[in-house]
């Protein structure tokens, strides 16, 4: 019997909240499979299960917050028998002060109550509970069944648009005294944006406080990338077009092979360098705070796959429906500052990796080519890494190889 | 196309792009980019959701040139007339 825990989607987080169950006892699973949505600090994320099997039992309930690591679910491996009473697992770990305990595992003689199916996107469980609505009271009409963000728009609509309860008798002739004014409550979206920066705050301040920071920058022609960008997206239809910054992700994924050591993480007190590249890509959320979810094997993926996947990541992370994997998963992070004309960007790496990789804004600038100064457009590309796992002489060999690679990008 | 179909059309794209973006506030006089804070993917979305309103590509050259909503109704109009 395997255990589907609560993950680790982030370098600070201890606890999250089960959100909701989208698989109950008796249904099969593939292994990459999203069971469940989990709230964080940061985000609501899908998470996936990496065991195939039929679930067994499911041990937390929805809206309860439990530890990392704590056993959300028990599922039976294929040829496995299924248990015929619900067996005692091993006792969670013990939960923090604020958080509450899992439902015990023991006890329930009659195993996780089973929760009604609701198929929900996390971005439409927060537009719901942004607007009041009970989502369980919502009729999807997506795949399945599945409540989407139009149908919580839908029932909002709808309710206000109802008639309102009868008016109330007429009011006492005294009208009672005012109460003391009270701070008005926060709004849901001022709760996230402030549990956001408290999961950044603690992720940054562990990062200065234990990683070595170095920097180093680089300034990058990218006459011969953009011009190449250029025909290219002549040439494609706009639903096809690529960004310069599917290029800067490829050369950076690419040059990871070169200086594998930056392709890393810190664990314990060792480095553990990752076989497969993953990127991640810094995403800025409106209304404030950040992620960086990866995208996987950033270096297999041709520059159309890859853009793809950029374009995919980033619609869902401002929609709120990233995957477990993908918070988990990222060995080096990329971002990108660039758009309102910062020049360069020296940034503070993410634990546990050991490296993040800046790209400024592109510029014009005077640039020396055999013997003629031209207009060039350059872009600096900085890079911040960890003087525990390697030093400034391979790092700089790490960003010369992003710039030679930028050279040639029909080869990316 | 009357000019009022062709700016709800173009405010209907803005939307799906950044659908907290209050289109009722919009100044068609303003940096459309500044307003509601688009980056290049968003421009991209946008891009997208104005060719799948309309069937208009913008290429990337003239959209650069597009600063404003005005402007990018003055750019539209012939072209869905």
């Amino acid at each position: 019997m395997a255990e589907f825990v609560m993950p680790s989607l982030g370098a600070d987080m201890s606890a999250g909240t089960l959100q909701a169950w989208l698989k109950q006892p008796g249904d099969a699973v593939e292994r990459g499979e999203i069971v469940a949505v989990v709230h964080t600090d940061k985000a609501d994320v899908e998470v996936e299960v990496f065991t195939a099997g039929v679930i067994e039992r499911l041990l937390v309930e929805p809206g309860t917050e439990v530890p990392v690591g704590t056993p959300l679910a028990l599922i039976r491996e294929p040829g496995a028998a299924a248990t015929p009473a619900p067996a005692p697992t091993a006792p969670a770990p013990a939960p923090a002060a604020a958080v509450a305990p899992p439902v015990p595992p023991a006890a329930p003689a009659a195993p996780a109550k089973p929760q009604p199916h609701l198929l929900i996107s996390p971005s439409a469980r927060q537009l719901a509970a942004e607007l009041g609505v009970d989502p369980t009271t919502v009729t999807g009409t997506g795949p399945g069944g599945r409540v989407q963000r139009k149908d919580v728009e839908a029932a909002a609509a709808a309710a206000k648009a109802a008639p309102g309860p009868a008016a109330p008798p007429a009011a006492a002739p005294t009208p009672a005294p005012a109460p003391p004014a009270a701070a008005p409550a926060p709004t849901p979206a001022e709760e996230r944006n402030a549990a956001m920066r408290r999961a950044i705050s603690a992720a940054m301040t562990r990062s200065k406080r234990e990683i070595p920071h170095f920097y180093l920058g680089q300034t990058i022609d990218m006459s011969r990338a953009l011009a190449w960008l250029g025909q290219e997206n002549l040439r494609r239809p706009v639903t096809e077009r690529m960004l310069h910054g599917a290029l800067l992700l490829k050369a950076v994924a690419i040059a990871l092979r070169e200086v594998p050591e930056l392709n890393a993480v810190w664990e314990g007190d060792t480095v553990v360098r990752k076989d497969d590249v993953n990127v991640g890509v810094a995403i800025a959320l409106r209304g404030g705070g950040l992620v960086a979810p990866a995208i996987h094997r950033t270096d297999e993926l041709s520059l159309d796959e890859l853009m793809h996947a950029f374009r995919d990541l980033v619609s869902r992370a401002r929609s709120w429906s990233l995957r477990s994997s993908e918070m988990t998963d990222p060995t080096i992070t990329v971002t990108s500052l660039g758009e309102r004309g910062v020049e360069s960007v020296f940034g503070v790496i993410f634990p546990p990796q050991v490296a993040i990789v800046g790209f400024g804004t592109l510029v014009e600038r005077p640039w020396i080519t055999e013997g003629q100064i031209l207009p060039c457009p350059v872009v600096t590309a900085s890079l911040s890494a960890d003087h525990r796992v390697t030093d400034g002489h391979r790092a700089s060999a790490f960003l010369a190889a992003v710039d030679r690679l930028l050279q040639e990008p029909e080869e990316l | 196309m009357t000019p009022d179909d062709l700016q709800s059309a173009v405010l209907t794209a803005l939307s799906d792009v950044a659908p907290e973006a209050d289109t009722a506030t919009l100044r068609f006089d303003l940096d459309l980019r500044d307003q509601v804070d688009m980056d290049s993917m968003d421009s991209l979305n946008f891009l997208i959701a104005v060719h799948e309103q309309l069937h208009v590509d913008i290429p990337e050259a003239d959209w650069a040139r597009l600063h404003t909503l005005d402007d990018l109704v003055a750019y539209l109009q012939p072209k869905v007339a």
